[in-house]
Protein backbone atom coordinates (compact mmCIF):
# COMPACT_ATOMS: atom_id res chain seq x y z
CA UNK A 1 0.00 0.00 0.00
CA UNK A 2 1.41 3.64 -1.29
CA UNK A 3 0.94 6.11 1.76
CA UNK A 4 -0.53 8.72 -0.75
CA UNK A 5 -3.40 6.09 -1.26
CA UNK A 6 -4.28 6.91 2.53
CA UNK A 7 -4.19 10.84 1.84
CA UNK A 8 -7.65 11.08 3.12
CA UNK A 9 -8.33 9.01 5.71
CA UNK A 10 -7.22 9.51 9.55
CA UNK A 11 -4.13 10.29 10.40
CA UNK A 12 -2.63 11.81 13.70
CA UNK A 13 -0.05 15.33 13.26
CA UNK A 14 2.50 14.95 15.93
CA UNK A 15 3.04 18.39 17.70
CA UNK A 16 5.47 16.81 20.25
CA UNK A 17 6.80 13.75 19.44
CA UNK A 18 8.43 12.76 22.59
CA UNK A 19 11.32 11.09 23.71
CA UNK A 20 11.56 7.85 21.82
CA UNK A 21 8.17 6.77 19.70
CA UNK A 22 8.47 4.14 17.21
CA UNK A 23 5.58 2.17 15.66
CA UNK A 24 6.45 -1.79 16.87
CA UNK A 25 4.78 -5.18 16.22
CA UNK A 26 6.36 -8.66 17.75
CA UNK A 27 9.73 -8.22 16.02
CA UNK A 28 11.11 -9.78 13.47
CA UNK A 29 12.83 -13.68 12.97
CA UNK A 30 15.74 -14.90 11.15
CA UNK A 31 17.89 -12.14 10.25
CA UNK A 32 20.49 -11.69 13.04
CA UNK A 33 22.66 -13.38 10.51
CA UNK A 34 23.14 -10.38 8.39
CA UNK A 35 23.04 -7.88 11.46
CA UNK A 36 19.55 -7.13 12.21
CA UNK A 37 18.15 -7.91 15.41
CA UNK A 38 15.12 -8.94 17.22
CA UNK A 39 13.25 -5.42 18.16
CA UNK A 40 9.79 -5.91 18.61
CA UNK A 41 7.85 -3.96 21.64
CA UNK A 42 10.36 -4.24 24.78
CA UNK A 43 7.26 -5.08 27.23
CA UNK A 44 5.45 -7.90 24.90
CA UNK A 45 2.61 -8.66 27.77
CA UNK A 46 1.59 -4.59 27.66
CA UNK A 47 1.88 -4.31 24.12
CA UNK A 48 -0.34 -7.50 23.31
CA UNK A 49 -2.97 -6.71 26.07
CA UNK A 50 -3.11 -3.12 24.05
CA UNK A 51 -4.52 -5.12 20.81
CA UNK A 52 -6.60 -7.32 22.70
CA UNK A 53 -8.52 -4.69 24.35
CA UNK A 54 -9.27 -3.40 20.54
CA UNK A 55 -9.87 -6.19 18.86
CA UNK A 56 -7.37 -6.13 16.91
CA UNK A 57 -4.90 -9.23 15.45
CA UNK A 58 -2.32 -9.66 18.35
CA UNK A 59 0.83 -8.87 16.56
CA UNK A 60 -0.92 -5.50 14.73
CA UNK A 61 1.13 -2.54 14.15
CA UNK A 62 0.94 0.03 17.88
CA UNK A 63 2.74 3.07 19.07
CA UNK A 64 5.49 2.37 21.44
CA UNK A 65 7.03 5.66 23.91
CA UNK A 66 9.50 5.73 26.08
CA UNK A 67 9.50 8.47 29.50
CA UNK A 68 7.19 11.08 27.85
CA UNK A 69 5.22 10.23 24.48
CA UNK A 70 4.01 12.01 22.42
CA UNK A 71 0.89 14.89 21.83
CA UNK A 72 -0.86 14.68 18.59
CA UNK A 73 -3.78 15.61 16.85
CA UNK A 74 -6.42 13.71 15.38
CA UNK A 75 -7.68 14.84 12.03
CA UNK A 76 -10.47 13.07 9.63
CA UNK A 77 -11.45 10.40 11.63
CA UNK A 78 -12.99 8.59 14.82
CA UNK A 79 -11.07 5.68 16.19
CA UNK A 80 -11.30 3.66 19.19
CA UNK A 81 -7.30 3.62 21.08
CA UNK A 82 -6.49 2.39 24.09
CA UNK A 83 -3.22 3.00 26.14
CA UNK A 84 -1.19 0.36 28.15
CA UNK A 85 1.73 0.52 30.67
CA UNK A 86 1.75 2.90 33.65
CA UNK A 87 0.88 6.08 32.03
CA UNK A 88 -0.53 9.23 32.31
CA UNK A 89 -2.44 10.66 29.78
CA UNK A 90 -5.17 13.41 29.17
CA UNK A 91 -7.83 13.61 26.00
CA UNK A 92 -8.19 17.38 24.83
CA UNK A 93 -11.55 17.32 23.35
CA UNK A 94 -12.05 19.94 20.27
CA UNK A 95 -13.84 22.24 22.16
CA UNK A 96 -10.78 22.19 24.79
CA UNK A 97 -12.41 19.92 28.03
CA UNK A 98 -9.84 17.77 29.32
CA UNK A 99 -10.46 14.03 30.10
CA UNK A 100 -8.22 12.13 32.13
CA UNK A 101 -7.00 9.23 30.77
CA UNK A 102 -7.31 5.52 31.77
CA UNK A 103 -5.14 3.14 31.08
CA UNK A 104 -6.44 -0.89 29.82
CA UNK A 105 -9.49 0.75 28.67
CA UNK A 106 -10.44 1.72 25.21
CA UNK A 107 -11.95 5.40 24.62
CA UNK A 108 -13.06 7.15 21.52
CA UNK A 109 -11.16 9.99 19.26
CA UNK A 110 -13.08 12.00 17.11
CA UNK A 111 -11.90 14.58 14.47
CA UNK A 112 -9.68 16.95 16.04
CA UNK A 113 -9.51 15.85 19.41
CA UNK A 114 -5.87 15.66 20.99
CA UNK A 115 -3.96 13.31 22.48
CA UNK A 116 -1.43 13.91 24.81
CA UNK A 117 0.82 11.37 26.57
CA UNK A 118 2.49 13.09 29.49
CA UNK A 119 4.39 10.30 31.03
CA UNK A 120 4.92 6.47 32.08
CA UNK A 121 5.32 6.64 35.61
CA UNK A 122 8.11 4.56 37.84
CA UNK A 123 8.34 2.33 33.77
CA UNK A 124 9.84 3.07 30.45
CA UNK A 125 7.43 2.40 28.24
CA UNK A 126 4.02 2.40 27.28
CA UNK A 127 1.79 1.44 24.15
CA UNK A 128 -0.88 3.26 22.06
CA UNK A 129 -2.71 1.11 20.10
CA UNK A 130 -5.94 2.17 17.46
CA UNK A 131 -8.58 0.36 16.29
CA UNK A 132 -7.09 -2.10 13.22
CA UNK A 133 -3.52 -0.65 14.14
CA UNK A 134 -1.22 2.33 12.33
CA UNK A 135 0.06 1.97 9.04
CA UNK A 136 2.90 0.22 9.03
CA UNK A 137 5.82 -0.36 6.81
CA UNK A 138 6.82 -4.25 6.51
CA UNK A 139 9.92 -5.77 5.76
CA UNK A 140 10.80 -9.40 6.87
CA UNK A 141 7.23 -9.86 8.40
CA UNK A 142 7.66 -6.48 10.63
CA UNK A 143 6.55 -3.20 10.70
CA UNK A 144 9.21 -2.62 13.70
CA UNK A 145 11.54 0.06 13.53
CA UNK A 146 15.07 -0.45 13.71
CA UNK A 147 16.51 2.85 13.92
CA UNK A 148 20.28 1.37 13.69
CA UNK A 149 19.39 -0.45 10.29
CA UNK A 150 17.14 2.50 9.44
CA UNK A 151 14.26 -0.35 8.38
CA UNK A 152 10.67 -0.89 9.46
CA UNK A 153 8.10 1.45 9.79
CA UNK A 154 8.75 5.39 9.12
CA UNK A 155 11.96 4.92 7.08
CA UNK A 156 13.60 3.29 10.46
CA UNK A 157 13.20 6.43 12.42
CA UNK A 158 11.74 7.78 15.51
CA UNK A 159 8.65 10.04 15.12
CA UNK A 160 9.83 13.66 14.64
CA UNK A 161 7.66 16.75 15.39
CA UNK A 162 4.92 17.49 12.47
CA UNK A 163 5.00 14.11 11.20
CA UNK A 164 2.14 12.68 10.11
CA UNK A 165 1.18 9.14 11.73
CA UNK A 166 -1.14 6.99 9.66
CA UNK A 167 -3.55 4.35 10.72
CA UNK A 168 -4.93 1.68 8.95
CA UNK A 169 -8.29 1.97 7.30
CA UNK A 170 -10.82 1.64 9.44
CA UNK A 171 -14.41 1.48 9.17
CA UNK A 172 -15.67 0.54 13.02
CA UNK A 173 -15.00 0.84 16.61
CA UNK A 174 -14.73 -0.96 19.32
CA UNK A 175 -16.49 -2.11 22.19
CA UNK A 176 -15.99 -0.59 25.27
CA UNK A 177 -13.24 -3.17 26.73
CA UNK A 178 -11.27 -3.03 30.04
CA UNK A 179 -9.11 -4.53 32.50
CA UNK A 180 -8.24 -4.62 35.65
CA UNK A 181 -3.98 -4.92 35.35
CA UNK A 182 -1.68 -3.63 37.42
CA UNK A 183 2.30 -4.06 36.40
CA UNK A 184 3.80 -6.23 38.90
CA UNK A 185 7.28 -5.10 40.24
CA UNK A 186 10.18 -7.67 40.64
CA UNK A 187 12.13 -7.93 43.69
CA UNK A 188 15.49 -9.84 41.02
CA UNK A 189 15.99 -10.34 37.69
CA UNK A 190 16.53 -14.05 37.65
CA UNK A 191 19.37 -14.75 35.49
CA UNK A 192 21.03 -18.30 33.84
CA UNK A 193 25.05 -18.30 33.78
CA UNK A 194 26.47 -17.19 30.74
CA UNK A 195 28.98 -19.05 28.68
CA UNK A 196 32.17 -17.61 29.84
CA UNK A 197 31.20 -17.81 33.87
CA UNK A 198 34.43 -19.28 34.86
CA UNK A 199 36.37 -16.09 33.23
CA UNK A 200 35.26 -14.23 36.62
CA UNK A 201 36.83 -14.67 39.87
CA UNK A 202 34.92 -16.25 43.08
CA UNK A 203 35.16 -12.80 44.44
CA UNK A 204 33.31 -11.12 41.40
CA UNK A 205 30.85 -13.77 41.19
CA UNK A 206 29.62 -13.15 44.63
CA UNK A 207 30.05 -9.71 44.06
CA UNK A 208 27.37 -9.67 41.28
CA UNK A 209 24.81 -11.70 42.72
CA UNK A 210 25.05 -10.13 46.33
CA UNK A 211 25.29 -6.51 45.01
CA UNK A 212 22.62 -4.12 43.70
CA UNK A 213 23.60 -2.42 40.37
CA UNK A 214 21.71 1.06 39.61
CA UNK A 215 20.33 0.92 35.94
CA UNK A 216 22.30 3.72 34.34
CA UNK A 217 21.24 6.83 32.33
CA UNK A 218 23.26 5.48 29.02
CA UNK A 219 20.16 2.83 28.51
CA UNK A 220 18.07 2.69 25.64
CA UNK A 221 16.29 0.08 23.20
CA UNK A 222 19.80 -1.59 22.47
CA UNK A 223 20.83 -2.00 26.08
CA UNK A 224 20.90 -1.45 29.54
CA UNK A 225 24.17 -0.18 31.42
CA UNK A 226 25.14 -0.81 34.72
CA UNK A 227 26.49 0.78 37.91
CA UNK A 228 27.94 -0.75 40.96
CA UNK A 229 30.78 -2.56 42.25
CA UNK A 230 33.22 -3.53 39.55
CA UNK A 231 33.02 -7.24 38.36
CA UNK A 232 36.55 -8.71 38.47
CA UNK A 233 37.66 -10.49 34.90
CA UNK A 234 40.86 -12.79 35.60
CA UNK A 235 40.91 -14.48 32.34
CA UNK A 236 40.02 -12.24 29.36
CA UNK A 237 38.40 -9.68 29.19
CA UNK A 238 38.21 -9.77 25.33
CA UNK A 239 36.54 -13.22 23.47
CA UNK A 240 35.98 -13.81 19.56
CA UNK A 241 33.51 -11.91 18.82
CA UNK A 242 30.38 -14.31 18.35
CA UNK A 243 26.67 -13.64 18.25
CA UNK A 244 24.51 -12.67 20.68
CA UNK A 245 20.78 -12.45 22.19
CA UNK A 246 18.32 -10.18 23.94
CA UNK A 247 18.85 -10.85 27.73
CA UNK A 248 22.99 -11.68 27.35
CA UNK A 249 24.78 -9.76 30.00
CA UNK A 250 28.62 -8.87 28.93
CA UNK A 251 31.18 -7.42 31.01
CA UNK A 252 33.53 -5.62 29.08
CA UNK A 253 37.16 -4.75 30.89
CA UNK A 254 35.70 -1.47 32.81
CA UNK A 255 33.82 -4.07 34.88
CA UNK A 256 30.68 -2.77 34.57
CA UNK A 257 27.88 -5.02 33.35
CA UNK A 258 25.47 -4.33 30.01
CA UNK A 259 22.72 -6.01 29.10
CA UNK A 260 21.51 -6.80 25.64
CA UNK A 261 18.39 -5.52 25.13
CA UNK A 262 16.00 -5.92 21.90
CA UNK A 263 18.08 -3.77 19.40
CA UNK A 264 21.78 -5.09 20.20
CA UNK A 265 24.18 -5.45 17.99
CA UNK A 266 24.31 -8.72 16.80
CA UNK A 267 27.88 -9.51 17.49
CA UNK A 268 29.77 -8.80 20.52
CA UNK A 269 33.19 -9.73 21.78
CA UNK A 270 32.97 -9.33 25.53
CA UNK A 271 32.45 -11.95 28.47
CA UNK A 272 29.65 -13.39 28.91
CA UNK A 273 29.04 -13.49 33.31
CA UNK A 274 25.22 -14.25 32.93
CA UNK A 275 21.63 -14.40 30.72
CA UNK A 276 18.17 -13.08 31.90
CA UNK A 277 15.19 -15.78 31.67
CA UNK A 278 12.97 -14.93 29.25
CA UNK A 279 10.06 -14.79 31.62
CA UNK A 280 11.93 -11.55 33.10
CA UNK A 281 12.51 -9.79 30.44
CA UNK A 282 9.23 -7.38 30.25
CA UNK A 283 9.58 -6.75 33.66
CA UNK A 284 12.99 -6.01 33.29
CA UNK A 285 12.90 -3.81 30.31
CA UNK A 286 10.57 -1.49 32.51
CA UNK A 287 13.46 -0.64 35.01
CA UNK A 288 14.19 3.04 34.52
CA UNK A 289 17.54 4.66 35.08
CA UNK A 290 18.36 5.22 39.25
CA UNK A 291 16.56 2.10 39.90
CA UNK A 292 18.32 -0.83 41.75
CA UNK A 293 18.86 -3.82 40.06
CA UNK A 294 20.09 -7.26 41.96
CA UNK A 295 20.19 -10.81 40.11
CA UNK A 296 19.26 -14.27 41.30
CA UNK A 297 21.05 -17.00 40.21
CA UNK A 298 18.62 -19.98 38.78
CA UNK A 299 18.68 -23.60 37.05
CA UNK A 300 17.44 -23.93 33.38
CA UNK A 301 14.92 -26.15 34.49
CA UNK A 302 13.60 -23.41 36.65
CA UNK A 303 13.53 -20.86 33.95
CA UNK A 304 12.01 -23.16 31.71
CA UNK A 305 8.99 -23.54 34.31
CA UNK A 306 9.10 -19.72 34.99
CA UNK A 307 8.35 -19.00 31.53
CA UNK A 308 5.32 -21.69 31.42
CA UNK A 309 4.27 -19.60 33.81
CA UNK A 310 4.74 -16.46 32.76
CA UNK A 311 2.89 -17.42 29.39
CA UNK A 312 -0.16 -18.91 31.07
CA UNK A 313 -0.27 -15.72 32.96
CA UNK A 314 -0.40 -13.55 29.94
CA UNK A 315 -2.76 -16.27 28.37
CA UNK A 316 -5.43 -15.81 31.24
CA UNK A 317 -4.72 -12.18 31.11
CA UNK A 318 -6.04 -11.65 27.14
CA UNK A 319 -8.76 -14.37 27.68
CA UNK A 320 -9.98 -11.87 30.49
CA UNK A 321 -10.52 -9.71 27.72
CA UNK A 322 -13.81 -10.41 26.13
CA UNK B 1 33.73 -30.05 13.49
CA UNK B 2 31.04 -29.39 16.06
CA UNK B 3 32.99 -29.96 19.56
CA UNK B 4 29.94 -29.25 21.71
CA UNK B 5 26.63 -27.99 22.69
CA UNK B 6 25.62 -25.91 25.47
CA UNK B 7 22.55 -23.19 26.58
CA UNK B 8 23.02 -19.79 26.37
CA UNK B 9 20.00 -18.55 28.48
CA UNK B 10 17.02 -20.35 28.41
CA UNK B 11 15.97 -20.03 24.65
CA UNK B 12 19.43 -20.74 22.78
CA UNK B 13 22.19 -23.05 21.91
CA UNK B 14 25.74 -22.17 21.67
CA UNK B 15 27.66 -24.50 19.44
CA UNK B 16 31.01 -24.48 19.69
CA UNK B 17 33.66 -25.39 17.02
CA UNK B 18 37.04 -24.90 18.52
CA UNK B 19 39.06 -22.54 19.81
CA UNK B 20 41.05 -22.27 16.51
CA UNK B 21 39.99 -19.20 13.99
CA UNK B 22 40.64 -20.39 11.04
CA UNK B 23 39.11 -20.52 7.25
CA UNK B 24 38.32 -24.88 8.51
CA UNK B 25 36.87 -24.29 11.69
CA UNK B 26 34.69 -21.13 9.96
CA UNK B 27 33.85 -23.44 7.01
CA UNK B 28 32.37 -25.82 9.40
CA UNK B 29 30.46 -22.79 11.04
CA UNK B 30 29.07 -21.94 7.90
CA UNK B 31 28.26 -25.46 6.48
CA UNK B 32 25.84 -26.24 9.88
CA UNK B 33 24.43 -22.55 9.01
CA UNK B 34 23.64 -23.13 5.61
CA UNK B 35 21.71 -26.80 6.29
CA UNK B 36 20.17 -25.44 9.76
CA UNK B 37 18.57 -22.60 7.07
CA UNK B 38 17.36 -25.15 4.79
CA UNK B 39 15.82 -27.62 7.05
CA UNK B 40 13.68 -24.84 8.81
CA UNK B 41 13.09 -26.67 11.80
CA UNK B 42 9.91 -25.38 13.69
CA UNK B 43 10.78 -23.16 16.76
CA UNK B 44 13.99 -21.94 15.35
CA UNK B 45 13.67 -17.93 15.84
CA UNK B 46 17.60 -17.22 14.82
CA UNK B 47 21.14 -18.81 13.51
CA UNK B 48 23.91 -16.75 14.39
CA UNK B 49 27.15 -17.84 12.97
CA UNK B 50 30.90 -16.94 13.79
CA UNK B 51 34.26 -17.87 13.58
CA UNK B 52 33.68 -20.41 15.46
CA UNK B 53 30.48 -20.19 17.00
CA UNK B 54 26.92 -21.02 16.23
CA UNK B 55 24.10 -19.67 17.89
CA UNK B 56 20.54 -21.32 17.64
CA UNK B 57 18.09 -19.09 19.11
CA UNK B 58 14.59 -20.48 19.69
CA UNK B 59 10.87 -19.80 20.70
CA UNK B 60 10.48 -21.17 24.36
CA UNK B 61 6.65 -21.52 23.59
CA UNK B 62 7.61 -24.24 20.99
CA UNK B 63 10.74 -26.00 21.66
CA UNK B 64 12.91 -25.73 24.28
CA UNK B 65 17.16 -26.82 25.27
CA UNK B 66 16.87 -30.61 25.59
CA UNK B 67 14.47 -31.66 22.73
CA UNK B 68 16.47 -29.16 20.19
CA UNK B 69 19.80 -30.06 21.48
CA UNK B 70 18.97 -33.69 20.48
CA UNK B 71 17.67 -33.30 16.97
CA UNK B 72 20.37 -30.92 16.41
CA UNK B 73 22.60 -33.47 17.46
CA UNK B 74 21.55 -36.40 15.34
CA UNK B 75 21.37 -34.34 12.01
CA UNK B 76 23.57 -35.41 9.29
CA UNK B 77 24.91 -32.31 7.05
CA UNK B 78 26.43 -32.56 3.85
CA UNK B 79 29.50 -30.57 3.01
CA UNK B 80 28.36 -26.92 1.07
CA UNK B 81 29.60 -26.79 -2.80
CA UNK B 82 32.53 -25.29 -2.77
CA UNK B 83 32.18 -23.71 -5.95
CA UNK B 84 29.27 -21.30 -4.09
CA UNK B 85 31.44 -19.07 -2.72
CA UNK B 86 31.45 -16.07 -4.63
CA UNK B 87 34.68 -13.79 -5.69
CA UNK B 88 32.91 -9.86 -4.69
CA UNK B 89 35.66 -7.23 -5.99
CA UNK B 90 34.65 -4.04 -4.17
CA UNK B 91 36.28 -0.68 -4.92
CA UNK B 92 37.70 1.28 -2.23
CA UNK B 93 39.56 4.82 -2.08
CA UNK B 94 42.40 5.61 -0.14
CA UNK B 95 42.45 9.34 -0.55
CA UNK B 96 43.85 11.10 2.71
CA UNK B 97 39.69 12.28 3.45
CA UNK B 98 38.86 8.53 4.10
CA UNK B 99 42.11 6.72 5.13
CA UNK B 100 41.91 8.13 8.87
CA UNK B 101 44.39 5.73 10.34
CA UNK B 102 47.02 4.88 7.59
CA UNK B 103 49.06 7.29 9.35
CA UNK B 104 49.25 6.27 12.59
CA UNK B 105 49.24 2.50 10.83
CA UNK B 106 52.45 3.86 9.39
CA UNK B 107 54.48 5.32 12.07
CA UNK B 108 53.63 2.10 14.16
CA UNK B 109 53.91 -0.35 12.12
CA UNK B 110 56.94 1.50 10.60
CA UNK B 111 56.50 0.91 6.87
CA UNK B 112 55.57 3.57 4.06
CA UNK B 113 51.95 4.23 3.43
CA UNK B 114 51.93 2.89 -0.13
CA UNK B 115 54.05 -0.43 1.19
CA UNK B 116 50.33 -0.58 3.64
CA UNK B 117 48.49 -0.09 0.86
CA UNK B 118 49.98 -2.39 -1.61
CA UNK B 119 50.07 -5.07 1.10
CA UNK B 120 46.23 -5.23 1.50
CA UNK B 121 44.60 -4.37 -1.99
CA UNK B 122 44.01 -7.21 -4.79
CA UNK B 123 44.56 -10.26 -2.58
CA UNK B 124 41.10 -12.36 -1.63
CA UNK B 125 39.98 -12.59 1.56
CA UNK B 126 37.42 -14.59 3.48
CA UNK B 127 34.58 -13.57 4.84
CA UNK B 128 33.89 -15.19 7.96
CA UNK B 129 30.64 -13.90 9.06
CA UNK B 130 28.32 -10.75 8.95
CA UNK B 131 26.95 -9.02 11.72
CA UNK B 132 27.08 -6.53 15.06
CA UNK B 133 25.39 -3.63 12.66
CA UNK B 134 23.39 -4.50 9.37
CA UNK B 135 25.45 -6.45 7.02
CA UNK B 136 28.85 -5.95 8.30
CA UNK B 137 31.61 -8.46 6.99
CA UNK B 138 34.46 -9.50 8.71
CA UNK B 139 37.19 -10.87 6.36
CA UNK B 140 40.27 -11.99 6.96
CA UNK B 141 43.23 -12.95 6.75
CA UNK B 142 45.30 -9.71 6.49
CA UNK B 143 49.01 -10.04 5.76
CA UNK B 144 50.61 -10.24 8.73
CA UNK B 145 53.11 -7.27 8.37
CA UNK B 146 50.06 -4.67 8.67
CA UNK B 147 48.16 -6.44 11.26
CA UNK B 148 47.87 -4.18 14.88
CA UNK B 149 45.01 -3.81 17.57
CA UNK B 150 42.56 -1.57 17.47
CA UNK B 151 42.04 1.90 18.67
CA UNK B 152 42.31 2.56 22.77
CA UNK B 153 39.24 5.04 22.32
CA UNK B 154 36.90 3.79 19.63
CA UNK B 155 35.66 6.70 17.34
CA UNK B 156 32.52 8.02 18.44
CA UNK B 157 31.77 7.44 14.51
CA UNK B 158 33.14 5.92 12.30
CA UNK B 159 31.67 7.20 8.61
CA UNK B 160 29.75 4.93 6.52
CA UNK B 161 31.72 2.48 3.80
CA UNK B 162 34.80 3.11 6.11
CA UNK B 163 37.00 0.15 5.41
CA UNK B 164 38.91 -1.05 8.23
CA UNK B 165 41.36 -3.51 9.48
CA UNK B 166 42.42 -5.15 13.25
CA UNK B 167 44.28 -7.68 14.13
CA UNK B 168 43.92 -10.70 11.05
CA UNK B 169 40.81 -9.18 9.95
CA UNK B 170 39.58 -6.07 7.96
CA UNK B 171 35.55 -5.36 7.91
CA UNK B 172 33.08 -2.45 6.09
CA UNK B 173 31.10 0.04 8.25
CA UNK B 174 27.57 -0.57 6.40
CA UNK B 175 26.44 2.40 8.44
CA UNK B 176 28.01 5.19 10.23
CA UNK B 177 28.45 3.85 13.55
CA UNK B 178 30.84 3.60 16.36
CA UNK B 179 34.20 1.92 16.00
CA UNK B 180 37.79 1.32 17.22
CA UNK B 181 39.23 -0.29 13.86
CA UNK B 182 41.74 1.37 11.97
CA UNK B 183 40.32 2.81 8.99
CA UNK B 184 42.68 2.98 5.88
CA UNK B 185 39.92 3.91 2.92
CA UNK B 186 36.54 3.89 1.87
CA UNK B 187 33.84 2.28 -0.35
CA UNK B 188 31.51 4.04 -2.75
CA UNK B 189 29.28 0.58 -3.03
CA UNK B 190 26.10 -0.34 -0.72
CA UNK B 191 27.36 -3.33 1.21
CA UNK B 192 23.71 -3.77 2.90
CA UNK B 193 20.66 -2.50 0.39
CA UNK B 194 16.92 -2.93 2.60
CA UNK B 195 15.07 -2.60 -1.10
CA UNK B 196 16.32 -5.88 -1.75
CA UNK B 197 15.01 -8.47 0.98
CA UNK B 198 15.41 -11.26 -0.77
CA UNK B 199 19.36 -10.85 -0.76
CA UNK B 200 19.70 -7.07 1.16
CA UNK B 201 23.91 -8.02 1.77
CA UNK B 202 26.57 -8.43 -1.02
CA UNK B 203 28.98 -9.95 0.65
CA UNK B 204 28.00 -13.51 2.82
CA UNK B 205 29.51 -15.58 5.41
CA UNK B 206 31.87 -18.22 2.90
CA UNK B 207 31.93 -15.15 0.09
CA UNK B 208 35.86 -14.09 -0.82
CA UNK B 209 36.07 -10.05 -1.22
CA UNK B 210 39.31 -8.65 -3.43
CA UNK B 211 39.37 -4.74 -2.75
CA UNK B 212 40.48 -2.88 -5.91
CA UNK B 213 41.36 1.02 -5.57
CA UNK B 214 39.84 3.85 -6.99
CA UNK B 215 41.12 7.09 -7.08
CA UNK B 216 38.16 10.37 -5.85
CA UNK B 217 36.34 10.84 -9.32
CA UNK B 218 35.93 7.21 -9.85
CA UNK B 219 34.86 7.05 -5.86
CA UNK B 220 32.06 10.29 -6.68
CA UNK B 221 31.02 8.41 -10.08
CA UNK B 222 30.21 5.10 -7.68
CA UNK B 223 28.64 6.47 -4.96
CA UNK B 224 25.89 4.83 -3.50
Amino acid sequence: MNISNLMNKAYFDIIRPGIHSTLQDLGRNNQYHIGIPFSGSMDKRNYLISNKLLGNKLNECSLEFAYQGPLMKLNFGKVSAVITGNVTFNIIRKNSEIDKGICYQNFILNDGDKLDIISTNRSVYGYLSIKNGFFGEYIWNSCSVNTKAKIGSNNGEKFGVNQKVYLNENKSLSDLRKINYSNSKIEYIRVLKGTNFNFFSEEAKKTFFSNEFTVSKLTDRMGMRLEGPNIENLKETNIRSEGLIKGVIQVPADGNPIIMLSDHGTIGGYPKIAVVISADYDRLTQLTPGSKIKFKLVELSEAENLFKLYEIETENILNQIR
Amino acid sequence: MLKNISNLGDAALYCDFGDQINIETNLHVIKYFKNLQKLNLKGITNITPSYNKLIISFDLSIINYENLKKKIKNLNFKEIEKNKSKIIKIPICIDNEFSLDLNRLSKKLKIEKDKIIQSFINKEYFCYMTGFIAGMPFLGDINSNIRLERLETPRVKVPKGSVGITEQFCNIYTFESPGGWNIIGNTPIKIFDKSNEENPIKINPGDRVIFCEINKDEYFKLNE
